[in-house]
Parts: structure tokens; C-alpha cells; sequence
């Protein structure tokens, strides 16, 4: 029975490190290369010598796909391709191979040039890596070889995330890397269609959460920076450079076109500028209002966002300020709170969650009275507000995505095990399909039933639904032809044309049969007995008596004798060939019945 | 005129060679089928007279039966389909030929279109049972062709002719008009998606001529929802609609429990669960479709705002939920800890359905959709469900008010009106409130004046909510000053809703003291009047009121009562300050004084008919100057008052044209003088046409006086001429044409010529067979006599009567600094205008641009530049594009709007019978009395602009 395996090699009841491989009518595709972030030795990074133990990877593998540029599911390309060795094909849709190196090089400055960590990639291996990557387009079907290709969908949750159908023949795995399926302010939302793949592999990160409206969200948001405003108070978002960042911007923009608002609000520069740009390029891949509005103006062409400088922060008045990273752990959001914390005007937005251990988290969890560094004390006087902005899908939205899809079997990854295991049930509950959930390394086998597709010739498929009755979808249908597999390939033609082609010639099949009867008539006198008797019942059959004394009913023969031995018997030999093998055993049952005594 | 018809009908048929002996000439000449398609197609871009159509079907199915190629035998068909929808021909001697054609075609395409020939003749012939019975029957023995195209025409052939009444269809007549319903039921599941769609539609059309579906279809409908194909699932949603509205108390079983429903019930779960389908054609459908299913059950339908939020497997509140409870516990929200919104009770992981929850969350979902269709659909249907259901109105307020935040404009506006409509419902809790009014900031000014709109009718429950709303819109009105009429008549309804609500804020709006005397505040200030306003609408029905107010504040209720009284209504106020106050305390309220004026004077004026001339000039005169203040005064009364004083002027001017000296003397020396008649003439000609066009709600019995009045002028017209010219050839056209008009005027108000006794026209229809043998000079003189002996018409007054005004907002004319561009080129200058009781103002109301050197430019605005903010009212923003040669010093244009009208528009009594092709129309002659012209009718603004010459 024909399989596919998976075996998660990050990502299995886990987040972070997305690694899949898949295994799929003798074609292997890896599914993510992540970099987990909650690691700084081995563990960081898949363990790619469960592929091979000496060998190189590029035998093993067919294909690498990445889904989005987020460093869980990219950040170990560099070292995959360049340090373990890998030179097959990388497939990652236009915007991710574009914004992908910006990522993968600010991720590497801090490791190196910060941390000061040696034997990581370097600048050029990722310049030698982008180098391997073949960008695809949106529902564009990519043949990776000759059987396996591969398809993009639009997922939402960053821009230019795909989830990508892998097909070989029959069988197709979808993987949904991280997507949303409600839109938000720059982003549509994650579709697909009734595909019915033999296996999704779905993320699950909000397995066990059903979210409210986002305009709530918004809204407050919203209220809350004005109101702040309004008062005359700076407003700080500490956010990370690339994603929720430019909804909130978009968010903010608009809001303050439609309200006529002055206050400026500033970015903090760095990658950001860089990757704005290509939010600018892509316009595709946004949402409806931006595409449709983008000739009139390009929505990422901010008129009230400027770039941030230092200077500023010490400026009279109010003023919103968007600064990175987003857990207030370092860098330029931490020490403009520094210089904001004391003020009770002031207000800090955290948009997304925060690791313990952070200031982020320490001030959202209450705490007033800060230790930093130099056993300074902060007093933190100013407002600070939480709001949760992500784009991953809900419990909702993953079950409105399988019902979208149709797949035969689902299996999830990137998400807790506990959680995992309420939607699991759920799934199985409600679609009625088999749901999986492996753990890191543990390799799942799925059997799948994949449908054979068959050539058949045009004119006996129009012969043989003449034969029969309307054609109804519903129903099987029984056909007569001769299935020729040649060459891995299989085509069903008309025995006459198969012969040709194989070049045989045709036997003949006959089958003949005695019938003893018991008549004292005369031979030709039995035979017109036969022929009256067989007349009357087979109505719709040409029944012919033949001069040279035989009767044929189509092209089944009978031909009567005398017995040799009893004058009074009479034998009849019916021979049919192969075909008529239904009608020829009819006429002999009906032919031992005997004949009917009245037909003088 | 019956003439004039059998003329131009002989001429066609002189000028025109007979069609179908070309059409054989042409056929027989092809020799090959690529040239006869080509002499198809030629003859197929002329039209065909009535007469011929036989003939030429007669020689294009000779041709068919001839032709071995299918695309020319396709083309024929298509050509009888075209034929046969000619006006008035019968089609039904060609049905046979049609049908036996049916027979021997091969080519499925050919046959498909065959068919929708037949379907084309079936419709023709709807009255016809037997005819309808046999296409019925034909298309049925081709339903079970192979071609999808030929399955899908047999399909709508059924649904357009299938028998609908029960038990007219005869047994003997035929099997195949059993039961149409089966038949198009069987091919719910047909193999291919286009004819499933056809089937489907098929079924929707018979229950549109008026069949009643069968029950039984709901099941199969129901699994159509799942069809892989969207236009099957799009027209699956709609038949399931039909179906719940057809039998909404059936009971259906749930599947996979013994459980059973309502059917409308069932079906509404349906269709919520489709506003989550993959295609977001089938989501706008659904969600349009759900607005109109309003027997649903209201626990069903509260449903669809629920979503069951939960977390890590607690279930939790939602923000909505939150603000609420907040709220009654009367608390602020906070907003400010993390984890406010922390889940609470653990939830039983067996109950949480996730999917199959019917009707759980569907606006939820289509309110965040990706495209605006939906979302707009959503708030569309939200608004239909919430004026049926009181309860569900209060549920869904929070999300329409959630909607204002909307990234696209249209969507925001969208629910602001929705929110306007279900406003009787629903009282709107303070933070609710304060969501609403942050909206009052927008940049849009269709928003905020969409906003001042919701806000006139909505409920607020205390206070601090009216204080809030005030404190907004002061606001809004610093920041957009070109807001104060609204905000004004906004809060003009706030007070007059909320008295019991504003008593309490008095004081502290008034700012007085009780001890201490405060500084009059500056009455010219808009923000005060707003507050003032607000007070003197509450004060109407709070009698305690006045005794907070300080004395100024009687002052300048007095002088807002009398500038501004449309927005101040009258107050009873206490006895002794009645002396300070100008205004009359003798008012009775319940009785409408100003009407009563309106009528006591015209009333006067009409008894007065037999009084010096130099008398009823004078009275004429006064209640001219009356009416057009009263007017001013009163807003409702304008049109009527307006109405009236007009054709009190048109009689004035008619009385004073009459008294000139110049009829007593010789014609040639009185040149002079005449000006003036002639003069007074023009002004009634065009007077009239102002009040015939430009007032809606205008009827015919007004029309008459108008027209009548029209005429007069007319004649007076003709007089002047006559004495001003010499010779009498000119006169000779001129006194035709006049009588023409007495005519024409007699053929189209003959039922309203008994209302006028002694008028003018009355005297000149009993002198009629006189006038049409006597000279011009005769005429004339006649004429003069019979104008000076009429009587003066009364104008009976309709119940409403509304003048059509504009006033021009955008360009505001106080700019010194001129728009400059260079000259050659253009510049677009924004127009924004509103305008009040237009009628039709797509096809009526123009922008002129009047350049100083005379010259005038006049600009259609597109039909898009209107926007539709209330009944009666229209807004025109539109660009007009300037352009001049240079000039040497910035000068100044004139933009105004103008009101086109056309006197055949208005009375289309006589209404051309229209044939179908282009031929004879163009034949007719244009009608003499279709008079087009403008009426300028908002004040010119002007426009500093300057042309620079262009550099090189």
C-alpha cells in the first residue's frame, strides 16, 4: 500500500525550529529550515544528520520549501545549505526570498558581531544560499522534477507566506506554514481550495483559542493612542521590525488621515526602511484596500510615519513612537522608556507577547519599580497598556481551513501538546478523518488509497456509454476494453485495437455444448421445432434457420443430429464464442429445459 | 397627426427594397460557408420590418436544410432567434419549422442554440398553453443529450414555459408536463457543474412565474451546498432561501440526532454556515440573503453574534461582554492591567463544537470579512434583521458600532446608516456613545454629516452622554467649521429628545452663577449658538426650564428665535419677561399661524377682483412682500410662500404690461414705452417655467394656472409684436402658432377647463371659430380685449410644496488668492454643493462657469458626483475643469448651478408609441412645444483665478 511518512524535525508539539520532512511516493521534501529562538547551542537548529549520516544531503532531498521569512522557519537555511551542504532546489515565494536575507543577516550580526559566537554563516553563505532559492508565484505549479510539483496559496499571516501543495501523481500533502484567516489591515486572509489532499500538515499555535473581533482590538488601540495624544502624552510601541509592525503602522496612518490628527509618529530606522520598501513592492499580496487604493497612493507610503532619530525622544509634545525590538529587553525601545517611564502622560502599547525575564513582561505583569542596570531604580509612572495583535489562525479558523481543503488525514504541528490534543479530537470528531500530532523525530506513516488515473481511447469510451444508460455520477460504471500498462502508463482501448498494437493475432474462444433432446422427428422437423420454440421467446434476438439446416441466434451456432446409437434423440451442438458467453449458456439451460410438447 | 403617420410609414416602405429578396440573392451567391456567415453577419447588423420576417425565416430555413456547415447552420439559428423577437410578429408560424429542424441536427451546438430560439419564441407566446406544452415536451427529450449546452438550454426552457398551474395541464395532452419540478430535480445531480447551476436556476424561475416548489427539493438543495463548484453553491443558497420562505414552519430532522426544527431555522443555520464559504461570491450572497429571513427564531438569530470566545480551553468574555458589565457596574474601564481579559471558567472540551455550530458567529465572521462586498452585505442584513427584532438590535449594536471604524469608507457609512434606521430600538450606553462620536473627527464629511444624521434620532440614556455628545460636537465644530448647519439641527433633535436629560446641565452650559453675574457671552459665536440651541429645543417641553436662564439668554432667544427659526422653536416663557420679548406671547400652538396668514392673504387677494387697477396693484404688491417674508421667516413654508408670491408677480406684471398707454395710441409712435410690456412678457414667460420645474410636489391642477398664465404672456407677446412691427407677414406665423398653442393647451387640460370660468382661455375657446377665419390684425385685437376682460385665476395650493434650492458650499468665493494655471491648459476646481428637492438631479442640474469675457460654459456633472444623504436631498461634489486664454491680472468667474428643464418631459401625455427600430423614430418630427432651457437657481460664487501665459 503506497505511504507517506512525515517526521517533524522541529515543530513537532513544539514552536519554534519548523522543520518537516515528508516523504511522499519515493520523493522527499523538506518543509521549513527554523532556527528555534530559545536556544544558543545545538539545539538551535534542526538535527539534520537524522537524514543522512555521511552521505550528502542533496541525494536524500528532492526539494526545500520554506513558507515564510520568519527566522523559525528560515533562520537555519544558511547553515543547511552552506555548512551541512545541500545544492538542490529552495522554494519561497518573491517577497520571502526578498525580505528573507535581510532577516537572515540582522539574525547573524547579533549572534556574531554582539554575541560574539564563531563557526556561524557568514555574510556571503547567505548571498551563496538566496543564490539556490527559485522563487514561485502564488497558485503557480511548479515541476520540481518530472512527477513531483509544487503549488502556492495565499496564507496571510506575514506578507509573501505561502502554504504549498506538494503532489506527486495522485497523492498531495498540503503544508500550511503559519497562516490567518481573518484579514487584517495590510494582509488578506489565508484560502485555499477543495483540493483534498491525502494529508494537511496545519500549525496550531491557537489551538484551544477562539478570538474576539479584531475591531475591538483596534478600536481600543486606537482610542487609546488618541486619547494619549490628545492629553499632550508620547505614546511608545515597542514592536519587532518586520510584520505586526507595519499593520500597526497602517493602522495608525489611516487613522490619523481620517481624523485629521498632527501629532507626528516616528519609526525607529534600521532594517525597517529596508523592508518597507519591499512592502511597497508587493502590493499583490496585500489586502483589498490596499490593492485597490495603491494607485491613488501606495498605503506603505506613509505620509505621518517619518524615520526616528535620538534627538527626538527629548522633543516637547506629543508624539507616537514605533521602536524596536518588541520585548524591551534592549536596544532603542528600551531606552526611550527609560526616558518616558517617569511620566504619568505617557503611555507604552506592548502588542505581542513578552518572554519572562524582559522588562515587556516585568511591566505588564504589574511591576512599578524597575531594577536596571547599575542598581538603578526606574519608577515607572506611565500607562502601560497590553494588546494582543497575531496573526496565527484560531480553533476556528483551523477547522474553517480543513473544511476548505477537504484532506483525508490532518496532522499538526507548531503548537503545545496539550493543546494539540483538544483539536485533535475535535478534528476527528467533526470531519471524521484521521488527525496525527508527532513529536520531534517520531515519524508518522500514512496509507493512502491514491485513484489510478487510465487513457482511454476516445471512441470506445463513446461506445460504451452508448451501450448503456445515461451516464450518472453517482454510479460506477462497467466497461469492456483491454488495459494495456506500458511504460508507466496505462490506457484502457478496444481488444481489436490492442491486438493491432501488440501485434497478435486474435484466437477464437469457442465453447460447444450437447444437448440431447428427445424427439423421434426427423432432423430438419426438430430443427424447425428448435427454431419456432427459440422464435417465440428470444423476441428481441435475430433468430435465423439457415438453408444448410442450422439456426443461429446472433452468432451463436446450433446445429441438430440424429443420435449415432438412438434415432430417437436428437443432438444439438451449440457453440458460442468467448464474448457471448452470457447468452450462450442462457440458450443451453434453455435448450436442456427441453422443448415445449404442443408446438404441432 | 393620423395623416402625418400613414405618411411615414409608405415612405419606409418606398425607400426600402424588400429584405428578404436581397438576403436570397446573397445566400445563393455564397459559395462557400465562410462567405455566406459573412453575408449572415451583414445582414444581421440592419434591422427588419415587421412584413418580412416570415419571409426571410422562410428563406433562412431553406438555407438551413441546405447547409453542411455547422457554424453557418449556428448562425442561422441564432438569426431566427433575433428574428422572431421582432415587435410585433407572431412567431408561431415558424414554431414547427423551428422543432423540426430539432430533429435531424447532429452538432450539439446548433442544437443548443435551436433551443434558446424556442425559448425565444416560448416567450413570445406565453399565453399559448398548447405551444408552451410541446416546447416543454421537446425540451424534455433532449435532456438527455450528452452536450452540456444542450442540457443547460433544455433546463431553462423548462423553467421559463414549465406548466405552473396545477391541473390546467391535461392528461391526454402530454407525459412530459407531469411534474416539471422531478424532472429539474433530476438534474440536481447531474455530472456537470453548469448544468447543476441551470437546474437550479431553472427551479428558482418556476417559483418566480408563480409555482410552488415542493418541499421535498429542500434536502437536495441541501446537499448542494457542498458542491465543489461556487456557482452551484451561490444558486443552491438561494433556492434554500426560497425554500424557508415558502415553508418556514415545516419541521425538519437534525441529522445524527432525533432531534427536529423549524425549516426556516435549518436553513438559516445553512446559510450563516455558507458566509464562511471558500468563494466570496457565495459569502455575499449568503449574507444578503440573511437579512431577509425574519421568521427565524430569535435564539437562532442571537446566535449569530456569539462566536464562544475561549482561551486555553476557558471560556471567555468578549471585549462587548466586558464594556458591558463594566458599565452597569459602574466602574470606568480600565483597560490597563494585563490579563484583564483573563479567561475564567474551565470549559467542558466534549461541549466546544467548534464547526457545526450553525448559525454560531456568522455576522461575527462576515463583519471582519477580506472583501467589502461582505462586509457591506453583512451590515445590510444586520439592519434589515434589527428593524424586525427589537432584542436583536440591542445585541448588534456593538458590532455596528464597531464598523465605524471600517478601513473602507463606503463600509463606514454603510453602518452609520444602518445605525440611523434601527435607532428606534435601541439607547445607546455611554461608551457605546463615546465610539460613535470619535467618529465625529473624520475627515469625510459624508461621515460626519452621516453621523449628525444618527445622532438627531438616536436614544442616550444619561447625562453625561448628552454632555459627551455636546463636548464632541463643539469640537467637531472647531475643527470643521463648514459643519455648523448640521451640528445645528443635530442638536437641535438632541435637546428636543433628551429635556429631562439637558435640565440638569443648564447652569453649567449657560455658565451662570447664582451669585455672581457672568459675562454675556458673544452671540455671534457658533459653538454658543450650538449650546443655545440644545437648550431652547429641551426648554420646549421642560416648562421649568426658563427659570434658569439669565437675561441675556431671553435676549438672544428673542433674536435666534427670529434669525434662526427653523432652529429655535417658540417658547412659553414666564409672564414677566414677556415685555423684553419681541416676539408675540399671543401664540397659540396648537393652530399654525403662518399658514393661517398665508391663506387669509391670498384669500384677499382673490376677493379683490373687481377694484381699481391701481388698487389691486397696490395689494398686489404687499402681499408679494408679505409672502416672499414670511418665506424667509418660516423654512417649512417657503416653497408655498415662494410659490405664490411668484404668480402674484406674473399677474402684477401682467396687470402693469396692461395698463401702458401704449394701446391707446398709434402703434409706431410708442416704441419706447413697450419695453416695458415686452419686457414684463419675457419675465412672466420665464417666471413660469421657475415655478412649473423648479418646485416638487407641483400637480396638475397647478400646472393648468401655470401653462394658462403661460399663455397669457403669450398672447401678450403677440400683441406687443403686432404693434411694433410693420407689415403683416410676420404676423401670419406668429398668429398660427399662437393658436396652436390654444390648441394644444385645450388637448391636454380639457378635464380642468370646467375649473376655469371666465379665465382667458375659456374666453378665447368661445371666440375660437372666430379667430381661426379672421386676419392677424383681427386676432390681435381680439386678444387684447379678451386679456383685459379675464379674470384673475386662483392658484389652489397643494399639501406640499418644496422649492428646489442649492447652495454652493465648495468654492466658498473668499479666497483672495487667485488659482493660478497656465493658460491652455486646465484646472480642475472642486465644486461641492448641496442641493434640497431636486427631482432627478443626475439628469437635471448642470454647473455653468461664466468667464468675465462673457463667455459661459456649461458642465454635466457625472451621475457618480451625486450622493443620496436623506430623502429630498441630494449632494454634488464634482471637479469642474477651467480653462482660458491668458489673461493679464487674476479676475474673477461666476460658478453657479443651473436647472435644465424640458417641457416635454414634465407631460408626457401623448407618449410616442415606440417601434423597434431606429428607422421610424428618426422619421418623426421633434415635438414644437418641447422647450428646453436653464433655470439658475443657487447664488453665483465667485472664483479669483488666473490664466498665466505660458513660458518658453
Amino acid at each position: 500500500m503506497p505511504e507517506i511518512k512525515v517526521t517533524p524535525l522541529g515543530a513537532g508539539q513544539d514552536v519554534g525550529r519548523s522543520c518537516i520532512l515528508v516523504s511522499i511516493a519515493g520523493k522527499n521534501v523538506m518543509l521549513d529550515c527554523g532556527m528555534h529562538m530559545g536556544y544558543n547551542d545545538d539545539r538551535r537548529f534542526p538535527d539534520f544528520s537524522y537524514i543522512t549520516q555521511n552521505g550528502r544531503l542533496t541525494d536524500f532531498l528532492d526539494c526545500v520549501i520554506i513558507s515564510h521569512f520568519h527566522l523559525d522557519h528560515c533562520g537555519a537555511l544558511p547553515y543547511f545549505s552552506e555548512m551541512v551542504g545541500y545544492d538542490g532546489p529552495i522554494y519561497m515565494t518573491h517577497p520571502t526570498k526578498a525580505i528573507c536575507p535581510i532577516l537572515l543577516e540582522d539574525y547573524r550580526k547579533i549572534t556574531v558581531d554582539k554575541k560574539g559566537e564563531t563557526n556561524f554563516f557568514t555574510s556571503q553563505m547567505i548571498k551563496d544560499c538566496m543564490k539556490k532559492v527559485v522563487a514561485v508565484h502564488l497558485h503557480q505549479t511548479v515541476q520540481v522534477d518530472e512527477e513531483l510539483e509544487i503549488k502556492a496559496y495565499y496564507a496571510g499571516h506575514v506578507l509573501g507566506a505561502a502554504m504549498f501543495q506538494i503532489k506527486v501523481g495522485c497523492e498531495s500533502v498540503v503544508y500550511t506554514g503559519d497562516y490567518n484567516m481573518t484579514p487584517d489591515r495590510h494582509l488578506g486572509a489565508a484560502w485555499i481550495d477543495k483540493c483534498r489532499p491525502d494529508l494537511l500538515i496545519s500549525e496550531s499555535t491557537y489551538a484551544t483559542t477562539i478570538r474576539d473581533s479584531k475591531r475591538c482590538r483596534e478600536r481600543d488601540f486606537l482610542k487609546k493612542v488618541h486619547e494619549t495624544v490628545e492629553r499632550g502624552g508620547k505614546v511608545l510601541i515597542p514592536v519587532f521590525a518586520l510584520g505586526r509592525a507595519q499593520e500597526l503602522c497602517i493602522l495608525l496612518e489611516t487613522f490619523w488621515e481620517r481624523m485629521n490628527l498632527k501629532a507626528p509618529i516616528y519609526f525607529s530606522t534600521g532594517l525597517t526602511e529596508k523592508a518597507n520598501h519591499y512592502y511597497k513592492l508587493f502590493i499583490t499580496w496585500t489586502n483589498q484596500k490596499i490593492r485597490k487604493t495603491f494607485v491613488q497612493r501606495n498605503m506603505f507610503e506613509f505620509k505621518h510615519i517619518k524615520a526616528f532619530d535620538r534627538a527626538f525622544a527629548d522633543n516637547p509634545g506629543p508624539m507616537v513612537v514605533f521602536a524596536t525590538p518588541g520585548m524591551l529587553h534592549a536596544g532603542q525601545s528600551l531606552q526611550i522608556f527609560r526616558k518616558w517611564a517617569g511620566n504619568e502622560k505617557n503611555m507604552v502599547i506592548m502588542p505581542g507577547y513578552c518572554v519572562q525575564g524582559t522588562v515587556g513582561h516585568k511591566i505588564l505583569s504589574g511591576q512599578r519599580k524597575l531594577e536596571m542596570e547599575g542598581r538603578q531604580i526606574l519608577e515607572v509612572k506611565m500607562q502601560v497598556e497590553y494588546m494582543s495583535f497575531s496573526a496565527h489562525a484560531d480553533a476556528k479558523g483551523i477547522m474553517q481551513l480543513i473544511r476548505q481543503a477537504e484532506p483525508r488525514n490532518v496532522l499538526l504541528v507548531h503548537g503545545e501538546a496539550k493543546k494539540m490534543e483538544f483539536l485533535k479530537q475535535k478534528i476527528e470528531q467533526e470531519f471524521h478523518v484521521n488527525c496525527y500530532m508527532p513529536a520531534n523525530g517520531e515519524t508518522t506513516t500514512i496509507f493512502t488509497n491514491p485513484s489510478i488515473p487510465v487513457d482511454i481511447s476516445l471512441g470506445l469510451l463513446k461506445r460504451e456509454t452508448a451501450i448503456g444508460l445515461l451516464p450518472d455520477a453517482k454510479k460506477p460504471k462497467l466497461m469492456h476494453g483491454t488495459l494495456i500498462m506500458k511504460d508507466n502508463s496505462f490506457r484502457l482501448v478496444s481488444p481489436e485495437q490492442a491486438l493491432k498494437e501488440l501485434g497478435l493475432a486474435e484466437h477464437q474462444l469457442r465453447f460447444t455444448c450437447r444437448v440431447h433432446i428427445q424427439d423421434p422427428r426427423k432432423e430438419h422437423e426438430t430443427v424447425l421445432r428448435v427454431y419456432n420454440h427459440l422464435k417465440g421467446i428470444l423476441k428481441d434476438y435475430s433468430v435465423q434457420h439457415l438453408p444448410d439446416g442450422s439456426i443461429t441466434v446472433e452468432s451463436i451456432l446450433i446445429q441438430a443430429t440424429a443420435h449415432s446409437e438412438d434415432q430417437g434423440t436428437k443432438v444439438l451442438l451449440v457453440s458460442w464464442t468467448y464474448q457471448d458467453e452470457e447468452l450462450g449458456s442462457y440458450l443451453t439451460s434453455l435448450l436442456k429445459k427441453g422443448l415445449p410438447q404442443s408446438t404441432a | 397627426q393620423q395623416q402625418h403617420e400613414d405618411l411615414s410609414a409608405k415612405k419606409l416602405r418606398l425607400t426600402k427594397p424588400s429584405k428578404s429578396a436581397a438576403l436570397h440573392v446573397d445566400l445563393c451567391k455564397a459559395t462557400s460557408p465562410a462567405d455566406a456567415l459573412q453575408y449572415l453577419l451583414q445582414f444581421a447588423r440592419k434591422p427588419v420590418e415587421v412584413e418580412s420576417v416570415e419571409g426571410v425565416v422562410r428563406i433562412l430555413l431553406e438555407h438551413y436544410y441546405k447547409e453542411n456547415d455547422a457554424s453557418v447552420r449556428l448562425k442561422i439559428a441564432s438569426l431566427l432567434g433575433l428574428l422572431s423577437k421582432t415587435a410585433g410578429f407572431s412567431p408561431d408560424c415558424i414554431m414547427d419549422d423551428a422543432i423540426n429542424t430539432l430533429q435531424n441536427e447532429k452538432s450539439h451546438q446548433v442544437l443548443a442554440q435551436l433551443l434558446d430560439t424556442l425559448l425565444v419564441i416560448g416567450t413570445k407566446l406565453t399565453e399559448n398553453p398548447s405551444v408552451r406544452m410541446r416546447l416543454v415536451e421537446v425540451a424534455c427529450k433532449h435532456l438527455t443529450d450528452s452536450s452540456h449546452g444542450v442540457r443547460n438550454k433544455c433546463l431553462q426552457l423548462i423553467g421559463c414555459l414549465g406548466p405552473v398551474e396545477k391541473g390546467v395541464a391535461k392528461e391526454a395532452e402530454s407525459q412530459a408536463a407531469k411534474d416539471v419540478q422531478k424532472i429539474i430535480g433530476d438534474h440536481f445531480n447531474d455530472q456537470d457543474p453548469r448544468v447543476r447551476t441551470a437546474a437550479i436556476k431553472a427551479m428558482l424561475q418556476l417559483h418566480e412565474r408563480g409555482l410552488k416548489l415542493q418541499q421535498a427539493i429542500y434536502s437536495q438543495a441541501c446537499k448542494l451546498l457542498a458542491d465543489d463548484y461556487e456557482q452551484v453553491r451561490s444558486a443552491a443558497v438561494q433556492l434554500i432561501w426560497v425554500l424557508s420562505q415558502l415553508y418556514p414552519e415545516s419541521i425538519v430532522p437534525i441529522p445524527s440526532s432525533n432531534e427536529e426544527i423549524r425549516l426556516v431555522d435549518d436553513a438559516f443555520g445553512k446559510i450563516c454556515h455558507m458566509v464562511s464559504d471558500g468563494s466570496w461570491v457565495v459569502r455575499v450572497q449568503a449574507a444578503k440573503l440573511l437579512g431577509s429571513m425574519q421568521q427565524v427564531s430569535s435564539h437562532f438569530l442571537e446566535q449569530t453574534l456569539d462566536k464562544k470566545l475561549m482561551s486555553d480551553l476557558r471560556r471567555k468574555r468578549t471585549a462587548h461582554e466586558r464594556a458591558k458589565e463594566l458599565y452597569s457596574s459602574g466602574e470606568f474601564s480600565s483597560g490597563r492591567k494585563w490579563g484583564d481579559d483573563a479567561p475564567k471558567e474551565e470549559i467542558d472540551t466534549g461541549a466546544v463544537n467548534l464547526i457545526e455550530s450553525g448559525a454560531c458567529g456568522a455576522f461575527v465572521h462576515g463583519l471582519e470579512d477580506e472583501m467589502y462586498e461582505v462586509r457591506i452585505a453583512a451590515v445590510e442584513a444586520l439592519c434589515m434583521l434589527a428593524q424586525s427584532s427589537p432584542s436583536f438590535a440591542e445585541k448588534c449594536l456593538d458590532f455596528l458600532v464597531d464598523m465605524f471604524n471600517d478601513e473602507i469608507e463606503e463600509v463606514r457609512l454603510q453602518s452609520i446608516h444602518t445605525m440611523r434606521k434601527i435607532s428606534n430600538n435601541i439607547t445607546l450606553r455611554e461608551d457605546q456613545l463615546d465610539t460613535v462620536l470619535a467618529v465625529l473627527e473624520d475627515s469625510s464629511r459624508d461621515i460626519r454629516e452621516a453621523l449628525h444624521e444618527l445622532l438627531c434620532c438616536t436614544n442616550v440614556s444619561t447625562k453625561e452622554g448628552i454632555h459627551l455628545a455636546l463636548v464632541e460636537l463643539l469640537k467637531n465644530l472647531t475643527k470643521y467649521p463648514t459643519d455648523r448647519e448640521s451640528i445645528w439641527k443635530c442638536l437641535k433633535f438632541l435637546g428636543s429628545r433628551h429635556p429631562t436629560l439637558v435640565l440638569p446641565l443648564v447652569p453649567e452650559l449657560l455658565s451662570t452663577h447664582p451669585f455672581f453675574d457672568t459675562p454675556e457671552p458673544d452671540m455671534d459665536d457658533p459653538a454658543y449658538i450650538a449650546v443655545l440651541v440644545l437648550i431652547f429645543n429641551a426648554a420646549k417641553s421642560c416648562p421649568t426650564m426658563p427659570a434658569l436662564f439669565s437675561d441675556h439668554t431671553f435676549r438672544h432667544y428673542a433674536y435666534l428665535r427670529d434669525s434662526l427659526s427653523h432652529l429655535v422653536p417658540p417658547l412659553r416663557l414666564p409672564g414677566r419677561k414677556l415685555l423684553s420679548s419681541p416676539v408675540s406671547p399671543s401664540i397659540t400652538p396648537h393652530e399654525d399661524p403662518s399658514q393661517q396668514f398665508l391663506h387669509q392673504s391670498l384669500e384677499r387677494v382673490y376677493n379683490l377682483q373687481h377694484l381699481d387697477p391701481q388698487g389691486i396693484q397696490e395689494l398686489l404688491e404687499f402681499t408679494i412682500r408679505d409672502l416672499q417674508r414670511l418665506g424667509e421667516l418660516q423654512s417649512e413654508l417657503a416653497g408655498m410662500a415662494d410659490f405664490t408670491a411668484t404668480y402674484l408677480q406674473c399677474q402684477l406684471l401682467l396687470i402693469k404690461a396692461l395698463q401702458e398707454k401704449l394701446w391707446n395710441v398709434a402703434a409706431p409712435l410708442y416704441l419706447k414705452q413697450n419695453a416695458l410690456a415686452s419686457a414684463a412678457a419675457k419675465q412672466i414667460l420665464e417666471e413660469t417655467y421657475k415655478m412649473e420645474f423648479m418646485y416638487s410636489g407641483v400637480e396638475s391642477r397647478q400646472v393648468v394656472i401655470i401653462h394658462h398664465m403661460r399663455l397669457q404672456a403669450k398672447a401678450l407677446q403677440l400683441i406687443v409684436t403686432a404693434r411694433t412691427t410693420r407689415g403683416v407677414e410676420p404676423l401670419f406665423g406668429m398668429c398660427e402658432k399662437f393658436l396652436q398653442e390654444v390648441d394644444s393647451f385645450q388637448r391636454c387640460f380639457i378635464s380642468e377647463l370646467p375649473h376655469m370660468q371666465g379665465s382667458f382661455v375659456d374666453k378665447l375657446l368661445d371666440l375660437m371659430p372666430r379667430l381661426v377665419t379672421s386676419k392677424p390684425s383681427e386676432v390681435v385685437k381680439i386678444l387684447q380685449t379678451t386679456l383685459r376682460q379675464s379674470t384673475f385665476l386662483h392658484l389652489p395650493l397643494p399639501e406640499q410644496l418644496h422649492r428646489a434650492t442649492a447652495n454652493i458650499i465648495e468654492p466658498t468665493g473668499e479666497s483672495d488668492n487667485p488659482l493660478r494655471f497656465t493658460s491652455g491648459l486646465v484646472v480642475a476646481l472642486d465644486v461641492d454643493a448641496t442641493l434640497e428637492h431636486v427631482q432627478d438631479p443626475q439628469g437635471t442640474v448642470k454647473v455653468q462657469v461664466l468667464y468675465p469675457d462673457g463667455q459661459a460654459q456649461i458642465i454635466h456633472p457625472k451621475p457618480a458626483d451625486f450622493r443620496n444623504p436623506g430623502p429630498g436631498r441630494h449632494r454634488l461634489i464634482t471637479q469642474v475643469y477651467l480653462s482660458h486664454t491668458a489673461w493679464t491680472e487674476p479676475c474673477q468667474i461666476e460658478v453657479r448651478l443651473l436647472l435644465a428643464y424640458n417641457s416635454n418631459r414634465s407631460k408626457a401625455s401623448a407618449k410616442i408609441p415606440k417601434s423597434g427600430w431606429s428607422e421610424s423614430l428618426e422619421a418623426l418630427p421633434q415635438s414644437e412645444n418641447g422647450i428646453e432651457g436653464t433655470i439658475p437657481f443657487s447664488k453665483p460664487v465667485k472664483v479669483y483665478i488666473m490664466p498665466k501665459p505660458a513660458r518658453r
